[in-house]
């Protein structure tokens, strides 16, 4: 099921320009690893190198290793499309597939692998979405697309999308930044029942979020102007907000800059 | 404390001392009258010239069609300086139709597929100069493309002929008598060359607005190329592909020259594609209107209310298959 991520000095380019410079972290199976800092620091670029949808930008390349439990993702002879189905992804903007209905929005990624008779189908789209906490809203309205939903359901529904499929990892690239407080919520909870089964990692730039749903925190900045981001530390949650080894982290979260 | 009690003056009420002309939707300027003057104007200008086009057609068609002493929909024949004269549009319907579906059969798949090939897989350096090209192809004049069918393709149709007669002709569509390759598929060849480059070029354009957090979402399930093209592309650029794929096929139902200068033109109807013979409106019209009596003339007008008919049809067709969809569009992403 959950897998452990190990990831060893990771360096990931935009063409010529640095973007993340040597980082390196572990995060455990089952666990909600959060990551903050300033705009632009790079928070987002090391999540996209976890599934290798870095290298999808034109010009994207990475350099080091990323393990999940003992296979090197950078590996050769790694195909970066079995390394997506193993490590699922939740963008910033809800993005159902507007050309499909709700059922077959959370069937898309079954119907990749192939192979699934109709009440399979039906089993994994109902169990997916009662874990996103969306059944009881649209189990009326299954074939209706799923481009008519609320945002914060949109956003669940990308959720229960991204389980179908039963990821090792799930990826959160600040999920609730275009949610109101009560979808946000609603994703919080949701974050903290998906932790018994997958390994999560979140971006965001909600500290209070990180503090709520995060076992784990990470603190990325840049190291000036310019320069490529890094990772500052990684702690307990509740250690990076009460007493964090570097000044630095204590600056950002009391908030005297970014 | 309550603010909105604080103001005493709801804003919405007119102040006595506003000079301009007030209306219910509030103050209009000199420039603003004289904009909607000149847009309005336009608007009916046209209508008009549309109505004047409408209700000549009409009167000169009814004037032909009821001299016609044949059926006007059915008779296989066009004599207009018989007295009476006997016409039909039957041949030239069929053979409108039948070219125009057998361009847009070869040229949609392969004008989709350039389309996809140069906003998804083909590298920018590349995509650019292709692109190019296919605009050229654009705009090469009709009659170039009549000359160039006339005096390259249709030499040249001969082994793809005996090719098909030999291992598709019992299925009598593909049959060939062995007769000069001036027939309804080489006509179709050269209609799909020349409709190619506008359902490309709309296609191309559609498929770039995929918005690229689809495509992500795609890539993020674990889908390979093709399938982020089957999954996201695709699917969003559906009623747009439809569109393009109109838009070509309005331009091959009234494309004259070219047709003129292939098909060798007769008033009957071949089953086989592959026979020379049958025609078009379009083609129909640029042959006889130079000879014709003014009742030929009004025959004629006749039948181009026809294929006028024909294409509204088509293009009603393709508006309900878009509208059908339409919940299910991009657009309300």
């Amino acid at each position: 099921m959950a897998k452990r991520i190990d990831v060893s000095g990771l360096t990931a380019f935009y063409g010529a320009h640095k973007a993340i410079e040597d980082i390196s972290m572990t995060v455990e199976p089952r666990s909600v690893t959060a990551f903050i800092g300033p705009s632009g620091c790079g928070k987002s670029t090391f999540l996209r190198t976890l599934n290798r949808m870095h290298e999808v930008t034109p010009g994207g390349r990475v350099e080091g290793k990323v393990l999940l439990d003992d296979e090197d993702l950078y590996g050769s002879g790694v195909d970066p499309v079995s390394v997506r189905r193993e490590v699922g992804m939740v963008f910033q903007r809800p993005n159902p597939f507007p050309t499909m209905s709700i059922f077959e929005n959370v069937a898309a990624g079954l119907r990749l692998n192939g192979g699934y008779r109709k009440s399979e189908l039906d089993d994994v789209v109902e169990k997916s979405l009662r874990g996103a906490n969306l059944w009881n809203e649209v189990k009326d309205r299954l074939n209706k697309p799923g481009s008519g939903l609320s945002g914060g359901q949109q956003q669940r529904l990308c959720i229960a999308r991204a389980i179908a499929v039963e990821p090792r990892v799930l990826l959160m690239d600040e999920p609730c930044s275009a949610l109101d407080p009560i979808s946000t919520l609603a994703i919080e909870d949701l974050i903290g029942e998906l932790k018994e089964r997958f390994t999560i990692v979140i971006v965001t730039h909600n500290m209070q979020q990180a503090a709520r749903v995060s076992d784990r925190t990470a603190f990325f900045n840049l190291a000036g102007v310019g320069q490529p981001g890094r990772l500052v530390e990684i702690d307990d949650t509740e250690r990076i907000f009460s007493n964090p080894s570097v000044q630095a982290t204590e600056d950002y979260i009391s908030g005297r800059f970014g | 404390m309550d603010i909105s009690t604080t103001t005493d003056v709801p804003p919405s009420a007119p102040r006595p001392d506003a000079g301009e002309r007030r209306t219910a939707r509030g103050v209009t300027r000199p420039g603003d009258r004289i904009f909607l003057a000149l847009s309005r104007g336009s608007g009916i200008l046209l209508l008009v010239v549309m109505a004047a086009i409408a209700v000549f057609l009409t009167y000169r068609a009814c004037l032909a069609i009821s001299a016609d002493d044949g059926n006007f929909l059915t008779t296989f024949e066009w004599n207009t300086n018989t007295d009476p004269p006997v016409f039909g549009i039957a041949v030239l319907a069929f053979g409108t139709v039948v070219s125009s579906v057998v361009a847009m059969a070869l040229a949609l798949p392969i004008a989709v597929a350039i389309a996809l090939f140069l906003t998804h897989y083909a590298p920018r350096r590349l995509s650019g100069p292709i692109a190019y090209v296919i605009d050229l192809l654009a705009a090469v004049p009709s009659i170039v493309y009549g000359l160039w069918g006339a005096l390259i393709l249709v030499p040249h149709m001969q082994g793809l002929y005996g090719w098909l007669d030999q291992f598709l002709g019992w299925t009598g569509i593909f049959a060939w008598n062995g007769g000069a390759p001036r027939a309804m598929l080489t006509v179709g060849i050269l209609l799909a060359i020349m409709i190619l480059p506008i359902i490309t070029n709309v296609s191309r354009e559609v498929f770039r607005q995929v918005p690229r957090m689809h495509e992500e979402a795609a890539l993020a399930l674990g889908a390979t190329r093709w399938e982020v093209v089957r999954m996201a592309v695709l699917p969003f650029g559906r009623s747009g592909v439809i569109s393009a794929a109109m838009l070509g096929l309005g331009r091959a139902l009234g494309e004259t020259m070219a047709v003129a200068t292939v098909l060798s033109p007769s008033y009957d109807i071949q089953a086989s594609l592959l026979d020379p013979g049958g025609g078009t409106f379009a083609q129909n019209i640029a042959s006889k209107f130079g000879e014709a009596s003014v009742q030929g003339r009004d025959a004629l007008i006749a039948s181009g209310l026809v294929l006028f008919v024909i294409t509204l049809l088509v293009n009603g067709a393709a508006r309900a298959i878009i509208a059908r969809r339409k919940e299910y569009s991009g657009a309300n992403a």
